[in-house]
């Protein structure tokens, strides 16, 4: 439980982070939180050879409105996000969904923009971000991109964003007081889902049902054409190839889907 | 007033809460100073053949002190339980095969702890896989041996198939049988596996360990080693949790002493968690085939209980625990005819122990199952039958089939103080409602009752206790605490002989010089053996001090009597402090207290879970207990016992189980892979008093430490089955986890729709 040895730099700039990614590159790891990243160097299945630590960049933690979206700081905690005024008004999804994250130890830890980064598709947040059809901000010294959040997930653990490039910001339509749930399913409380629903306005995030967060695109389009919640709901495994594991087979996972998506386009339509 | 029976708060608590405790790998002792740190290299397989091992990498890498592998080492291969085969001893370090993930293969010895994990993933060690034995069935079938010299997997038989009578069941009306699983599971204490050695210049080694017991570990790691005891000095510093997998020494405290001496440096090591949950004692791991008949009227008149127990890879204390499972196979239950037999296997996973309950929540978890089925069967209340085959109190002393003698009990007692205090018929009403309704959360109800045996096989302890010239006190114990409060108990059975306040009252245990003799804390028997030799002790403390007050307060000893710390005349106002005798001559005595035979406890737990039909997953909502272990010393930490006791039994019911795969690859060996709960999956417990004094020792005490394990476990597995009981389905085997709960659901849906 002792990692491999690695340099350590804690920039303490955003373009001092970019900076050393851009000398570094795949050889150096990006760490916020660290709740993803230590325990895989602590078992030697992650050795980086250099950790940039961009936890106390205090100018990617942040949450605001800008326009029709709310942005939020790629560095901004669980804790902040799920506590978050803004949010609660403008996307309370987001906030719901954070707060399911682990347990409050690692809430305090965790951030959105290490979650979404670190793509794992078990985790809660990149299938809300997806819900909720936001975008991601990527900034090197090449420049800033914005990659819609429906093409950033590429695979399991991996994204679009380039070796050099440092996830700044995550955008999410104002959502205001459309209907939204989260259905989170575990054995324990702070365990990975076994298979969670993110729904809001009438668009369906799904959590551990394949290679990356997926969007029940069959259920919404149902939705849209005027199906009922059951009938809609029925259609939430179509598509995905979940993941076998102790906690659930294929046919589990895509039975939870189904029963865990009526459940939450039900609370979602104020049921 | 006396101090017993009251909640006196836990001395060892401020500094625990403070400053914290001193773990084995936080010592800072000087005897340590310059130690070397031992890495181990695991075998990353479960089994195969060694065809090669190369240190030179690792050898020259930065710290590394010492690379040993099996050709450096002078010790035998050992066997860790005498009647298992000889070819079935474990070497200190695999030399030609490994036959679990997690054996040791080499010792890596560093200057700093970092170093000893990158110099041992250079050591290259070459493997040629063998079929791996994961399942008992397999072991059973003695196609893969893994000590072919033995020529079977069998470790040791008990009880014979000729012992099984053709027509044990022919008076019977209705006869059921079921196989079940009694999982296995990691005991995963907080504080993992530690030890650290120094030799001295007078040629004693003085072993640090983290242990439930000083003196056992003493005798073994001497005889491991080939030296006279008296040159083994063993002391256990603050012990984070054993649950029964820390008895003992472990086979790595013997290599950390051996390494010492070789390398001719102190040499400490602590596992990681993952390694913990590879090379620490597992518990459970019974496949059990139970069949039970009787009378329609619910008259139970037979029970066959058939175990396969799995040894792990090298047998070890797992081996003996069967043998309770038999002794106390037909429960609480007075059943006329009772027939058991169980075999033990290898296989090719992590070694088995004792384990919270140790062979008695087996046969708790079997009986209780067993007549969950017949009544189902025979379409009665499990209340009921229950109550229709318990002994009545004046049965008792209870000689049970397995030849055990109960003490004292008072079954049906318990079960209706913990059906009337969870208000069964109410239950039953809502569960009928929800079940009418075809309510998605549907109620399930689960019953247990249990009767346990503590103080198993070792009765007796010695306790010296002395009063010091400043009033103070000191107890010395053979028993050590790892968590469950000794401190503070000894402290009040000292403190109410003497009238001493526990503030001015010191226990030590767990250091071989000081108290050379003990037998430890295990099977529940710590306050029943070595508390109540404490009481003992200091009982005859206080007579010793009026023999000495009598002449010099010029008074008869039949006049006299100690409280607040004083002799007193009764009556008057004379009198002289126990600390001016000590002061006049050492006021010191050592007792030896045996009560001969081991004690009963029992109970009755009545779980409530609510089931999501559709998901499959259960949740504890309510979970009584009654936990009858005589008279309560410390009401607090009665309750601290049962608590976690009460917790671990929903886990296992629920959450946890070490799962191998087909090539014996652990995949559970991580906190996030293996289910050991968090207070979010527990609901509040109700605990009920009953107090059924035991006449075996002066306090009335039986044991408490195991008692949840084995009530909870059954009565949250039966609750989960109750809540599906209405789809048709019977048993579902542990842990009840939403996808095989879902699996069976589903199974009995499509049965029904066929």
């Amino acid at each position: 439980m002792i990692p491999v040895g690695f340099a350590y730099e804690r920039p303490s700039s955003v373009d001092g982070a970019l900076a050393l990614l851009a000398e570094h590159g795949e050889e150096a790891s990006v760490m916020a939180g660290g709740h993803s990243l230590l325990p895989v160097m602590k078992l030697r299945l992650a050795a980086p050879e250099l950790i940039i630590d961009i936890s106390k960049l205090s100018e990617l933690s942040y949450v605001k409105v800008d326009g029709d979206e709310v942005a939020i700081g790629a560095g901004t905690r669980h804790s902040t996000v799920e506590r978050s005024d803004v949010l609660a008004a403008e996307s309370p999804l987001l906030a719901g969904v954070a707060r399911t994250v682990g347990d409050p130890q690692v809430r305090h830890r965790g951030t959105i923009g290490g979650s979404l980064a670190h793509a794992d598709p078990a985790s809660d947040l990149p299938a809300a971000v997806l819900a909720l059809g936001g975008t991601v901000v990527l900034r090197s010294p090449r420049g800033t991109r914005s990659v819609p959040i429906t093409e950033f997930f590429t695979g399991v653990f991996s994204t679009a964003k380039e070796p050099d490039e440092l996830l700044v910001e995550i955008r999410v339509p104002r959502t205001g007081g459309a209907g939204w749930a989260y259905e989170k399913f575990t054995r324990r409380a702070n365990d990975w889902a076994i298979v969670g629903v993110a729904v809001v306005d009438g668009r369906v995030g799904l959590v551990n049902m394949g290679q990356t967060p997926l969007r029940a695109t069959a259920t919404e389009e149902a939705l849209a054409g005027g199906a009922s919640i059951a009938d809609a709901a029925a259609l939430a495994d179509q598509g995905t190839e979940p993941p076998e594991d102790l906690a659930g087979t294929k046919e589990y996972r895509r039975h939870l889907a189904r029963v865990l998506t009526r459940r939450a386009l039900t609370t979602a339509a104020g049921g | 007033m006396s101090i017993m029976g009251t909640r006196v708060r836990r001395v060892e608590d401020p500094v625990f809460l403070t400053r914290g405790a001193t773990y084995t790998d936080d010592l800072t002792d000087e005897r340590l100073s310059g130690a070397l740190h031992l890495t181990f290299v695991r075998s990353p397989m479960a089994h195969a053949r060694i065809t090669g091992v190369d240190t030179t990498a690792a050898r020259e890498a930065p710290g590394v002190v010492a690379v040993i592998t099996a050709d450096e080492m002078d010790l035998e291969p050992t066997k860790h339980f005498p009647a298992v085969p000889d070819a079935m001893a474990r070497p200190w370090l695999a030399k030609d095969t490994v036959r679990f993930v997690g054996e040791p293969v080499a010792a890596v010895l560093t200057e700093h702890a970092y170093q000893g994990e990158d110099a041992a993933e250079l050591v290259e060690v070459d493997y040629d896989p063998l079929p791996a034995v994961t399942t008992l069935k397999q072991a059973l079938a003695d196609e893969t041996l893994l000590f072919p010299e033995a020529g079977t997997n069998l470790a040791v038989a008990f009880g014979g198939e000729d012992e099984f009578s053709d027509d044990l069941f022919a008076d019977c009306e209705v006869v059921v049988t079921q196989e079940i699983v009694n999982q296995r599971v990691a005991a995963a204490p907080l504080e993992t596996r530690g030890a650290a050695a120094a030799w001295g210049e007078d040629g004693r080694v003085t072993l640090f360990a983290s242990t439930q017991n000083a003196q056992q570990t003493k005798g073994e790691v001497a005889g491991w080693l080939g030296v006279d005891p008296g040159l083994v000095h063993v002391i256990t510093p603050d012990v984070g949790g054993g649950f029964g997998a820390k008895i003992g020494a472990d086979p790595e405290f013997a290599l950390v002493a051996w390494l010492a001496r070789h390398v001719g440096r102190p040499v400490r090591w602590n596992e990681s968690r993952s390694e913990n949950m590879t090379g620490m004692l597992q518990g459970r791991a019974q496949l059990q085939t139970i069949t039970i008949g009787g009378n329609r009227d619910g008259k139970v008149l037979a029970y066959r209980l058939d175990v396969l127990a799995d040894a792990g890879a090298y047998p070890r204390i797992g081996v003996a625990l069967p043998t309770f499972t038999r002794m106390m196979a037909g429960g609480v239950y007075d059943i006329p005819k009772v027939e058991t037999r169980a075999r033990v296997l290898v296989t090719n996973t992590t070694s088995t122990g004792a384990y919270r309950g140790a062979g008695r929540p087996e046969a708790t978890a079997a009986i209780e199952r067993a007549i969950d089925l017949f009544a189902a069967e025979i379409g009665k209340d499990v209340a009921e039958v229950r109550k229709l085959n318990v002994p009545p109190p004046d049965a008792f002393p209870y000689t049970n089939k397995g030849g055990a003698q109960y003490d004292s009990g008072e079954y049906a007692k318990a079960i209706d103080t913990v059906l009337e205090a969870a208000g069964y018929q109410g239950l039953r009403a809502e569960q009928k409602a929800r079940r009418e309704r075809g309510e998605v959360l549907q109620l399930g109800i689960g019953l247990s009752c249990f009767v346990e045996i503590t103080a198993g096989g070792m009765t007796a302890e010695d306790a010296t206790v002395e009063v010091h010239p400043d009033g103070t006190v000191t107890v010395l114990t053979g028993t050590s605490p790892h968590g469950q409060g000794h401190a503070t108990a000894w402290a009040m059975l000292a403190s109410e002989k003497l009238g001493i306040p526990v503030e001015k009252i010191t226990v030590k245990h767990g250091d071989t010089d000081l108290i050379p003799k003990g037998i430890g804390t295990m099977g529940s028997r710590s306050l029943q053996t070595g508390g109540v030799a404490v009481y003992q002790a200091a009982g005859e403390l206080a007579d010793l001090a009026k023999q000495r007050a009598a002449d010099l307060l010029e008074a008869n000893v039949d006049d006299l009597e100690v409280a607040d710390g004083a002799v007193r005349v009764a009556g008057t106002g004379t009198s002289i402090t126990l600390a001016e005798l000590a002061e006049k001559d050492q006021l010191r005595i050592e007792s030896h207290w045996d009560g001969q035979m081991p004690s009963f406890p029992f109970g009755a737990h009545l779980a409530v879970v609510e089931l999501d039909i559709e998901s499959g997953k259960a949740v504890v909502d309510r979970i009584l207990t009654i936990d009858d272990a005589g008279t309560i010393l410390n009401p607090l930490l009665a309750e601290g016992q049962r608590h976690g006791g009460i917790a671990q039994g929903i886990a296992q019911a629920l959450l946890e189980e070490v799962v191998y795969d087909a090539d014996g690859n652990p995949l559970t060996a991580t906190f996030a892979d293996y289910g050991i709960p968090s207070a979010a999956e527990l609901p509040s417990f109700t605990l009920l008093t009953m107090e059924t004094p035991t006449h075996l020792n002066p306090i009335g005490a039986k044991g408490i430490g195991e008692a949840g394990t084995i009530g909870a476990t059954p009565a949250v597995q039966s609750a989960v089955c109750d809540a599906v009981a209405h789809l048709g389905i019977r048993h579902i085997d542990m842990p009840a986890t939403p996808l095989r709960v879902w699996t069976a659901i589903n199974a009995a849906q499509n049965g029904s729709d066929a």
